[in-house]
């Protein structure tokens, strides 16, 4: 794939976020769907292109498009980085010319959310013994890596707080209130050492994006965001085969992959997004992404480098531990890197040309990056 | 509440009725030698078809783990730890470790274990492990 053959013309969350116990699923990708056209000053007839973690079917024709190319790959929360990936495949081979990639989940309400049934291997290897939800299992790989490191659950703590500043900047974040490395501490215990501000928030939200040749994008109102370079890498189901606890494979094959279509170095980013579901993810993601050698992490963040007025602006919008995150957070770092390379973001850091957009599957189980900028 | 168990399928019926006769089966690949978990009937690591059941020594040590403080309905109402040890045929597996209290003091990062087998119904006995006793 060419980099910046495709661009973003279309960006939008669902009009409302956070708690939102009536709307659905459905509803809030149809709500996210309607804006991101808005945005883009296109109607439903216009997307020819589809893409979605549901059910394609349902939700076209529930939205009200006929689309000639669909992609319904479901890797988890990073599924929107390998859907615009496969949009910029779609679009450069001809399938289709309007991609319309939507997502909604009522992650805190539960409004229409189709039951979940344990079955296969994590049932069967994983689940008898006490897998109650993410932040009981996608945590475990933490210690290890901490006593690697020789990190403390302070580094954990600081990380939460560099992010809450970010987060304050945002009137849509769920906490926007200053919190300390103390405070962290102190919180309530959810599955030691990750206390709950340690862990994402829950909510209900939606996000669409919208995509077309770069040729055709210069036609509409926003300025272009190009895709620059995308990566994928889908690797093990289950948490604990991952191969190494202190590194996720995923994160170093798609970024690498991402990098190299785009043509840069890691001095060429201005922004940063790392899916932080908990708060070990972004020490991964400095790491395995080559933005710091291994160990180097934690001294990145206490140093404030990631932080407001730092060379290496990190969760802009607070993260998923304090802006949004419905369950599937891929969508809402998108979402902010879009934001940030549009020059339209509440914490909008000066001059960005180049945004990188790491998501994570699963319990690292999968793996997407994508790499925007305003450069045609 | 009955604990949430697992339902076997055709291939990995061999490994929980290796739990139940009290023994920790593992597969190794005769082609390439590399020992896996969870069972599957060919090799993870090069394909192959011809691999083996074989009883693992049930040695282990502890190698990473959360104390879920929110515990599930059925398994009680006192945090728990959910662990990854590393046996000591190579391969990884999720468990629980049993008879020691559940605090980070007495549970250090690659400490030695021992598999034990717990009874949960007619079909399913779970391999937990314990701290070997000096």
């Amino acid at each position: 794939m060419k980099r910046n053959s495709v661009a973003i013309v279309g960006a939008a969350e669902s009009t409302r976020m956070g708690k939102v116990p009536d709307m659905s699923v459905l509803g809030l990708h149809a709500d996210a769907a309607l804006n991101a056209l808005a945005d883009a000053g296109l109607k439903p007839s216009d997307i020819d292109g589809y893409a979605t973690v549901g059910s394609a079917t349902e939700l076209a024709g529930y939205i009200g498009i006929k689309p000639r190319w669909s992609d319904n790959t479901s890797v988890g929360g990073c599924s929107f980085m390998l859907h615009v990936r496969h949009a910029q495949a779609a679009i450069e081979a001809g399938a289709c010319s309007t991609v319309l990639i939507t997502h909604g989940e009522s992650g805190r309400s539960g409004v229409g959310v189709a039951p979940w049934t344990p079955s296969g291997l994590q049932a069967q290897f994983e689940t008898p013994y006490g897998v109650v939800g993410a932040f009981s299992n996608f945590t475990i790989p933490a210690l290890r890596y901490m006593k690697a490191r020789g990190m403390t659950e302070e580094d954990l703590a600081q990380v939460v707080v560099v992010q809450r500043e970010w987060a304050a900047m945002n009137p849509r974040a769920m906490h926007r209130e200053p919190i300390t490395v103390d405070e962290v501490l102190n919180s309530e215990l959810i599955a030691w050492p990750f206390t709950k501000p340690m862990c994402c928030v829950r909510s209900d939200a939606g996000g669409a994006l919208i995509l077309v040749s770069a040729e055709r994008a210069r036609d509409f109102p926003n300025k272009p965001v190009y895709v620059m370079g995308t990566g994928e890498s889908s690797l093990n189901p289950m948490i604990s085969t991952m191969e190494d606890f202190t590194s996720f494979e995923g994160f170093r094959n798609a970024s690498r992959e991402a990098f190299a279509q785009a043509g840069i170095r890691h001095a060429d980013v201005d922004h940063l997004m790392v899916y932080d579901a908990f708060a070990h993810l972004p020490f991964y993601g400095l790491e395995d992404l080559g933005f710091v050698k291994p160990g180097e992490a934690k001294d990145f963040i206490r140093e404030r480098r990631t932080a407001p007025g730092g060379e290496l602006p990190m969760n802009t919008n607070g993260g998923g531990l304090s802006y949004q995150h419905s369950g599937m957070y891929g969508m809402f770092a998108l979402q902010e890197s879009v934001r940030q390379v549009r020059g339209v973001a509440p914490a909008q850091v000066p001059g960005v040309k180049v945004s990188v957009c790491q998501g994570v599957g699963g319990m690292f189980a999968a793996a997407g990056t994508v790499i925007l900028t305003n450069q045609a | 509440m009955p604990r949430q168990l697992p339902k076997p399928t055709p291939e990995t019926l061999h490994y929980w009725e290796g739990c139940r006769a009290g023994e920790l089966r593992l597969q190794r690949c005769r082609d390439c030698a590399k020992a896996y978990f969870p069972p599957r009937p060919f090799c993870p690591g090069c394909g192959s078809r011809a691999v083996e059941v074989f009883a693992a020594s049930g040695q282990a040590s502890l190698h990473s783990y959360v104390i879920n403080y929110r515990p599930r309905p059925d398994m009680g109402s006192e945090p728990y730890a959910i662990a990854v040890v590393e046996l000591a045929e190579g391969p990884r597996m999720m468990t629980n470790i049993v008879g020691c209290p559940q605090t980070p003091e007495a549970l250090q990062l690659d400490m030695p274990l021992q598999v034990v087998f717990r009874k949960e119904s007619e079909a399913i006995t779970l391999p937990l492990f314990e701290p070997v006793r000096a």
